[in-house]
């Protein structure tokens, strides 16, 4: 099996998915399904959208395997008010499944997808504060 | 032996070491430049070249308009040949301009055109800050084009108890002299994608930069259908009507829609908000290119309500007007 070379054994997900490029077209797709949807646009409502957009980006870019510095703890911290606004799996669910459908709509194959969704499912735990 | 490139930053040289990218040399130097990923991501570490245009590779992900004007992320920058470079939304330096023509638009909106004689670039639908020899600031949007006779038009409207505004209407005189900063700001027309539909939506003045915009892209040749909507409380608040009735009786593509929210019913006019009127005149807004200009609540609303009907983000181009909250 080891004959094989794979010049590709070193690319990351981040690189396999595109790398920032396809963060930046997938943040307009997904942060656009979150506030059209009743069941937790509550929870991304924000005067300022710009803002909102860089931590959906900042999201999108951890769950594509990309650089960032998101600790559990700072999972905890920025999820905390949501908790007391009554967060749940079902919310949480809800963004998983915008999640797939964003990176379906851009063509993304079902594997990579698959690891996308790993990487944001390892947040639950923090995010909903257990 | 190989030539490593010059940044220049703030009247300093700094070479950069191979390798490096624009941020880690202004790092090393200890240079104070925001950052974040480092991956392009961010974009915290947005910079400008002033000379030498940055590759294309350092320019992912900016808006277009941005693009345009030789901005980049410093962290994916890997500079070819010498650079001078700054941080956004720098003054840069000011110029005289001769005060050539004052016209009264409406009740309360006056036409200034002043004349320049320095050398000066500006995108239709930028704004420039405007300088009262006291050393009072304001910002106003352009509402011309380039051209040959190195002008620029204002619409400035008077605000109640407005410090400049006041000032430019009663005592602003022919011939008086204003000192004028670089045009900034990145809503205006780009070129490339001539048949996208455009939807203009302006309240009060902020038809100035729609005005150059439109002007701009019809002068460029845009193909697509253009939709300006205008919006006043009261008619009186509504100006260069038969201005605008002719451009769109002479280009074919141009949809001009004056708006009224008030209670004044008089035929011609849309009835309600203008960003209402114009966000239901169309199911979906995928593959449009808007330009939102004026109160900033409308130009904010509109935004999200226009993203939310399909627009890119990256295809938005605001300028909301604050008022500075320190006149009186």
């Amino acid at each position: 099996m080891s004959a094989t070379v794979d010049t590709t054994v070193n690319e990351t997900l981040f690189d396999k998915i595109g790398g920032a490029p396809a963060v930046n077209a997938a943040v307009d797709i997904f942060y656009r399904k979150v506030l059209l949807d009743y069941r937790i646009n509550r929870f991304f409502e924000n005067t300022d959208m710009d803002t909102q957009m860089a931590k959906q980006k900042a999201f999108l870019t951890m769950a594509f395997g990309g650089p960032n510095n998101y600790t559990g703890t700072d999972m905890r911290n920025a999820h905390a008010q949501f908790i007391k606004m009554g967060l749940d799996d079902s919310h949480f669910d809800a963004v998983m499944e915008h999640l797939g459908a964003t990176l379906e709509e851009l063509n993304v194959p079902p594997e990579l997808i698959a690891e996308v969704a790993a990487i944001a499912e390892s947040t639950r735990n923090d995010v909903l504060n257990r | 032996m190989e030539h490593m490139p010059n940044l220049t930053f703030e009247e300093h040289d700094f070479t950069c070491q191979p390798g490096e990218t624009v941020l880690d040399t202004l790092l090393r130097e200890n240079c104070d430049i925001p950052n974040g990923c480092r991956q392009g991501v961010c974009q915290s570490c947005l910079m400008r070249s002033l000379d030498n245009a940055p590759s294309a590779s350092a320019q992912l992900g900016l808006k277009d308009t941005l693009q345009q004007q030789n901005y980049f992320l410093a962290c994916l920058c890997r500079p070819e040949q010498n650079m001078t470079i700054e941080l956004p939304n720098q003054q840069g330096a000011w110029i005289e301009a001769n005060v050539v023509k004052k016209q009264l638009l409406s009740p309360d909106i006056l036409r200034l055109v002043l004349e320049y004689e320095t050398e000066f670039h500006f995108f239709a639908g930028q704004f420039i800050n405007l300088k009262r020899p006291d050393g009072l600031i304001r910002s106003y949007s352009i509402a011309n084009i380039p051209h040959h006779e190195n002008i620029l038009e204002f619409h400035i409207r008077r605000l109640p108890a407005g410090q400049f505004s006041t000032w430019v209407h009663d005592e602003l005189e022919i011939g008086m002299e204003l000192t004028i900063s670089q045009a900034q700001g990145s809503c205006h027309y780009l070129p490339g994608r001539a048949e996208q539909p455009l939807l203009l939506v302006g309240t009060g003045s902020g038809l100035a930069p729609l005005w150059g915009i439109v002007t701009d892209a019809l002068v460029k040749g845009h193909s697509g259908p253009i939709y300006l909507y205008h919006g006043s409380r009261d008619p009186d608040g509504l100006y260069l009507e038969d201005e605008m009735r002719e451009m769109a009786m002479e280009f074919e593509n141009f949809q001009y829609t004056p708006c009224l929210s008030g209670d004044t019913m008089a035929a011609d006019y849309a009835r309600g908000r203008a960003h209402d009127v114009a966000l239901s005149s169309a199911h979906s807004f995928k593959g449009w290119r808007v330009y939102l200009c004026g109160h900033p609540e409308m130009v904010n609303q509109t935004r999200k309500m226009a993203y939310l009907k399909g627009a890119s983000l990256n295809d938005i181009y605001a300028d909301a007007f604050h008022v500075a909250s320190i006149e009186k």
